[in-house]
């Protein structure tokens, strides 16, 4: 017997969303490295499946740090 | 919007191989009616329900098999098992066009997979879900039919939050609905996993009957949808405090189940709604698999009339449809969109598919 991590492999067109602990709100990551917050999945799938439009990675020194607060639209 | 629109080009579960013998089996799937039956060598095969003569159901008394061929109640055609006609009544000459559309069929883990499409599958197999035949697993299963658009059992097994409100005193309790889940799309893969880990978890009766767990539990729900017709839940229970899997995979402190779904869409408003549970545990049991077997076509049967609810009201009033989506369904409209995308892709010409 043995268990599965879940998930998708690393290195391949993947969606994330986290729905982060203890809040409302769902954190969401591109393949691209580009992430947002949202507090409604509707929206959230809109801006991932909208890829590229506005999806700008991160620096990579800033992949430590808190994900930015949602922009406002 | 839930998604009404078949995704052709696809491998569906027909039957259990168990279902399918020297008996014919009719079943319809995305709106073609199948007949299934096993050769004498043992070979699965499918074919059109309708006889080309005038249509009569060749799964239907009293069409019977003779040998490897089946003939027709009505007025005798015969068809080979590749759905040639073989013999017309009173006659010498069979006419070319006298042929049932035949189906290419791919047994395994204990389904009858029939591919539904206008082109072949060529290296295409259908997914995997090898718990249901493993020696170190110990599978019941059943099949309930459905009086509902198979979209709806789609969203429904993808947010198993609804387990606390409509399963309770099965397999919910208030941890499922309150713990966040977390959502990963493989769109090279069309996959879509959904993961909810309870720490610390009161017990259902499902899983303290069935392990002996007296106490609260560390309850895993990972599950992996494989559009349109595989759904995975690979449950893993333990004792809280007991070890987490080791690196190397082996889990031995903690209880596995695999619950496995396979949605058949049979019309537009019916579906096929094959579940198996496969167990690690207790194998040789009898009294643990009467019990689940009992408890999950109960679960089963929860859902189906919930759903067969919810297709009236949907279907009353189509144009008026309106729906909130919060977090709890963000897998479910993820996998909304794969199969939207899959009924587009599978209904398009082969041509037009190669110049996207
Ligand atoms: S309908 Fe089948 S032989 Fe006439
Ligand atoms: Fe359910
Ligand atoms: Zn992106």
């Amino acid at each position: 017997m043995s268990a599965r991590d879940s998930g998708a492999p690393a290195g391949r067109t993947v969606y994330r969303i986290r729905w982060l602990p203890g809040t409302d709100r769902l954190h969401a990551s591109c393949f691209c490295g580009a992430e947002r917050e949202f507090e409604d999945p509707v929206v959230l799938w809109d801006w991932l499946l909208g890829h590229p439009e506005g999806h700008l990675p991160r620096p990579p020194e800033a992949h430590d740090s808190p994900a930015p607060a949602a922009a406002l639209v | 919007m839930i998604v009404t629109e078949f995704a052709r080009n696809q491998w569906y579960v027909a039957a259990y191989g168990h279902e399918v013998g020297r008996q014919q089996l009719g079943r319809t799937i995305l709106n073609e009616p199948i007949l299934l039956y096993r050769t004498e060598d043992g070979r699965a095969v499918a074919m059109a329900d309708r006889c080309v003569h005038r249509r009569f159901p060749l799964s239907e008394s009293p069409s019977h098999l003779v040998g490897d061929r089946v003939v027709c109640g009505y007025h005798g055609f015969t068809y080979g098992p590749d759905g040639v006609c073989v013999a017309v009544p009173a006659q010498q000459r069979i006419p070319r066009t006298a042929r049932l559309r035949s189906y290419p069929v791919v047994e395994q883990d204990s389904f009858v997979w029939v591919w539904i499409g206008d082109r072949e599958p060529g290296d295409t197999l259908p997914p995997r879900a090898p718990w249901l035949t493993s020696p170190d697993y110990t599978t019941v299963c059943g099949m309930e039919p459905l009086n509902a658009r198979y979209g709806l059992l789609v969203d429904n097994l993808l947010d198993l939050s609804h387990e606390t409100y409509l399963h309770g005193g099965y397999i919910g309790t208030p941890e499922v609905a309150e713990t966040p889940i977390t959502t990963e799309v493989d769109e090279d893969a069309g996959i879509v996993y959904v993961s909810r880990h309870m720490d610390d978890a009161a017990c259902p009766p499902f899983y303290a009957e069935s392990t002996g767990i007296k106490g609260r539990i560390t309850r895993w729900q990972d599950i992996e949808y494989r559009p349109p017709c595989l759904y995975l839940l690979h449950s893993r229970v333990a004792p809280v405090g007991s070890p987490p899997p080791a690196p190397d995979g082996t889990d031995e402190h903690a209880f596995h189940v695999e619950v496995v779904y396979a949605i058949t869409p049979s019309t537009e408003n019916s579906t096929y709604d094959f579940w198996a549970v496969a167990r690690d545990f207790a194998l040789d049991d009898e009294k643990v698999s009467d019990f689940l077997r009992d408890s999950n076509r109960t679960v089963v049967l929860q859902d189906v009339t919930a759903l067969n609810t919810l297709e009236q009201v949907i279907a009353a009033q189509p144009d008026r449809y309106q729906e909130l989506s919060v977090n709890i369904d963000t897998g479910g409209l993820a996998a909304r969109r794969l199969l939207a995308r899959m009924a587009a892709q599978g209904d398009s010409v082969p041509s037009q598919a190669a110049a996207r």
